[in-house]
């Protein structure tokens, strides 16, 4: 390749290039299964918090309690600290503590009632003269969150999930210093731990570029949920 | 009208109904015990201020505020012994529209319209359309039938709003302070299609507003609420020529500004006996006025005045200064031709 001596140059430390790409693969396949568990999950959970808030469709004061102590609890241990914390858990739901498999569950379990917040803010956006008109009209609970919430709430849930998978970079990248793989563990064992600041900017970069693009996908989601 | 009214049944009774609110563990009253019959087929106007109940009384009928005590009756069906799911099919039966609207700002003009068809059950996508299509048809927004409720005028949402309430072919309307949030040309538009819609569909509605103008143009029969009370009850006409609360007094006047301060004029120079006189009906269209004048030799004075309908019944108005030797047999005369007389205080 004409411009390996170029790279070469910018990049003395940088050897093996294939060894980036597989860890771009790896954050990527992080983020993707840790989103995809996290909406499924806070998703029923923003519901959850939102309805039986006090003076809400299902009012339970003692299960709105309990479920906001608990995603209060998740969300105050740093994110670190809660990975090293379920490493037992870990195990026991996925068999390893390592690797891509072994980052899914803290980063589920880290990201989770976050986003269960957002959904639950959200939800809270929608008027509420359009819920009482749609219990006028006879709806159920579950017809009101399905055919009301979710549509009326979908832009503000959409960009939830922007602000969620964003953070999601962030945590598979300090995923990287327990040994989970992708672009934080590169970025930690050469460019934190062996001194090759190279590597440490194309990570940056990469994850600069990531985060980038998530945020453009998800603004023009958003854009087009609200055209009406 | 001439035809004598026919006895309806009731459709929806109200019975020793009151409700309270529990604030940091004391009852508040919002209502006040009461019972009320709204008849099949009637438009029934409840006209109240802000915090007077009339919001909560409307709710009553569906349900959505649970009476603390009473009983509600729709039809035959007492809602107040329904269980969730039997009151869930009950509401499918009563359409109800919004002062702000409340339509889907995710949904088209179309999805909003069978957005009610879907909840009730129903799947067939062709069922779906002819309905929405028919529907769209009555209110005059076929051709907005793709668009979203942020690209229509305030009037055209309230239309989507009746066209939804309808969908289910309910046997009761309520409206919410339909027209509050519309300009006069589109609330008289409104209240037209509404008056419409009760003819034709022979649908009961039940309506609550603080204008008396909306009360004047579609209904029949009104009950002006006061602090959680009802203070005044009867046809519109009754209330509306001859009220008698001070609170219902103060709606007539807000509706006639010219005639309430005709009243306040100073008539103390006038010479004569100032009475009001209430015609209504055809006596409106017979010049028994200057008939009775004529035979009687009285002299009169027109001091206010004012011809208008009451929904389609002509009334009229008018506040005279009576002179002369006969005035008393006058006032018979125009009494037995069926106009309403009241002495007016100076």
């Amino acid at each position: 390749m004409s411009d390996a001596p170029l790279l070469h140059t910018l990049f003395p430390n940088i050897d093996d290039w294939g060894e980036l790409g597989r860890a771009c693969v790896d954050t990527l396949l992080m983020l993707g299964g840790s989103l995809l568990l996290t909406v499924a999950i806070g998703l029923p959970l923003g519901v959850l918090l939102y309805l039986t808030a006090r003076g809400q469709l299902r009012a339970m004061p003692k299960l709105y309690g309990l479920t906001a102590l608990v995603v209060n609890v998740l969300r105050s241990v740093p994110f670190i600290i809660l990975m090293i914390v379920l490493m037992p858990v870990t195990y026991v739901l996925v068999g390893t503590k390592l690797g891509i498999r072994g980052a899914i569950p803290p980063l589920v379990i880290g990201a989770a009632p976050f986003f269960a917040r957002l959904v639950e803010t959200a939800l809270r956006e929608v008027q509420p003269g359009v819920i009482e008109a749609a219990q006028a009209m006879g709806a159920s609970t579950w017809q009101i969150v399905r055919r009301v919430l979710l549509p009326e709430a979908r832009a503000g849930i959409a960009s939830g999930i922007t602000v969620t998978a964003i953070a999601l970079v962030g945590y598979t990248a300090m995923g990287g210093a327990i040994g989970s793989g992708g672009l934080g563990d590169l970025a930690y064992r050469y460019g934190y731990l062996s001194y090759k600041s190279d590597y440490m900017v194309v990570t940056v970069v990469l994850l600069i570029v990531l985060v980038q693009a998530l945020q453009a996908i998800g603004d023009r989601v958003v854009a087009r949920l609200s055209r009406h | 009208m001439a035809s004598r009214p026919q006895p309806r049944s009731p459709v929806i009774r109200f019975i020793d109904v009151h409700k309270s609110y529990r604030v940091d563990g004391r009852d508040i009253p919002a209502l006040q015990s009461f019972s009320l019959d709204i008849a099949d087929g009637e438009v029934f106007g409840i006209i109240g201020h802000s915090g007077a109940g009339k919001s909560t009384l409307l709710r009553l009928v569906n349900l959505l505020e649970r009476p603390s005590g009473g009983r509600v009756l729709v039809g035959d069906t007492d809602l107040t012994a329904l269980d969730d799911a039997a009151l869930r099919a009950q509401r499918q039966r009563i359409g109800m529209i919004f002062q702000h609207f409340n339509l889907l700002g995710s949904q088209t003009v179309a999805e909003n319209v069978a957005f009610p068809l879907r909840l009730a059950g129903e799947r067939d996508a062709a069922k779906i359309r002819t309905r929405v299509d028919e529907l769209l048809a009555r209110v005059g927004l076929q051709a907005h039938a793709g668009k979203y409720p942020s690209q229509l005028s305030g009037g055209q949402k309230q239309r989507v709003g009746i066209a939804r309430a309808l969908a289910n072919r309910p046997s009761i309307l309520l409206c919410d302070e339909a027209t509050s949030a519309l300009d006069p040309q589109t609330t008289g538009d409104v209240l037209e299609l509404l008056a419409e819609i009760n003819r034709e569909l022979k649908l009961t509605i039940v309506l609550i507003t603080h204008e008396m103008d909306v009360v004047r143009r579609v209904c029949d029969r009104v009950a002006v609420l006061d602090a959680g009370r009802i203070v005044e009850l009867g046809t519109v006409a009754d209330v509306f020529l001859h009220p008698r609360h001070p609170t219902t007094r103060r709606f007539v006047e807000e509706a006639l500004p010219e005639e309430a301060a005709a009243e306040q004029a100073p008539y103390a120079h006038v010479p004569g006996r100032i009475l009001r006189l209430s015609f209504r009906g055809a006596a409106t269209w017979t010049p028994t006025l200057s008939r009775v004048m004529r035979e009687t030799g009285v002299d009169f004075n027109i001091l206010a005045g004012r011809i208008d309908r009451i929904k389609q019944l002509p009334y009229g108005q008018l506040t005279l200064a009576l002179d002369g030797a006969n005035v008393d047999a006058a006032l018979h005369a125009l009494r037995a031709a069926g106009i309403e007389i009241e002495e007016v205080a100076r």
